[in-house]
């Protein structure tokens, strides 16, 4: 049988790929899916126990995370081709216009 | 069979969101991740939460994978990635394997608390989950609701004033 344990650890494991993948990886636009990975486990986290505890408030957070996630959506990629119309790069490495 | 179809979701869910971050292409990287957001929504139904999986498959599988396509294609990045792309596996390794060590500690070291809430399977069965959602939403929820319509507004000026031309 299935516990809400099960899931929990399913929802550990892809955070932490998630995390993986947003510290090592250089290209902008996989670092957003890995945080997409992210926002997902965590979803997967409120479902489930959402469905342990026997309440509904979990799952209306899960529709605010992907509201939120849309946003990010929108606004993070349009940051992304404005940057890449400056320096031609899409990469982490060339973010440095702060630095001095 | 539930545990059969539990662990094949959780395997291929894994296994896909490990090659969104192995994949040298990121077109590769979207669609190992649009498998992901399937298998999160097989595991949402076996939850008992039917409206979550359709709002899974439709927003996150539809609306947000089409803009990061779009914008994948729109940037032309296949040509770009010749050099290493990747750097401090090491660290990054580490930390994420000392993270899944202490994520894991805490899932076995408690037990939620609250058990026995009012939401059963029964009630889901008998009322319907959709409505179940909408009441919560509309009632207990509505300041939230709203809040989030005024963040998406904003997020729709913020992509449009981003995308002039002269920034």
């Amino acid at each position: 049988m299935i516990s809400v344990h099960h899931y929990l650890l399913l929802s550990a494991i892809l955070f932490s790929i998630g995390t993986l993948g947003v510290l090592t990886r250089k290209n902008a636009i996989v670092i957003f899916m890995c945080i997409e990975v992210m926002l997902n486990s965590v979803n997967l986290t409120f479902i489930a126990l959402s469905k342990h505890v026997g309440n509904m408030d979990g799952q209306i957070f899960v529709f605010f995370v992907m509201t939120v996630a849309a946003a990010e959506a929108a606004v993070g990629l349009a940051l992304m081709i404005a940057f890449f119309k400056n320096k031609e790069s899409i990469e982490v490495d060339d973010f440095n216009m702060l630095k001095w | 069979m539930e545990a059969i179809l539990f662990y094949l979701t959780a395997l291929v869910a894994v296994v896909a969101s490990f090659f969104v971050v192995k994949c040298r292409n990121p077109i590769n990287s979207a669609l190992c991740l649009v498998t992901n957001f399937i298998c999160l929504a097989v595991l949402y139904v076996m939850l008992e939460a039917p409206f979550m999986a359709a709002i899974q498959i439709m927003v996150y599988a539809g609306a947000i994978m089409v803009l990061i396509i779009f914008v994948i294609m729109l940037l032309q990045l296949a040509s770009v990635n010749k050099k290493a792309y990747t750097h401090g596996i090491l660290g990054g390794g580490v930390l994420a394997a000392l993270m899944l060590v202490l994520t894991n500690r805490f899932i076995a070291g408690g037990e939620a608390t609250g058990t026995g809430g009012e939401i059963t399977s029964e009630v889901i069965q008998s009322v319907g989950h959709t409505e179940l959602i909408g009441r919560a939403m509309f009632t207990d929820f509505l300041l939230p609701f709203e809040i989030a319509s005024i963040l998406l507004l904003v997020a729709i000026i913020g992509a449009v004033i981003l995308s002039k031309r002269e920034i």
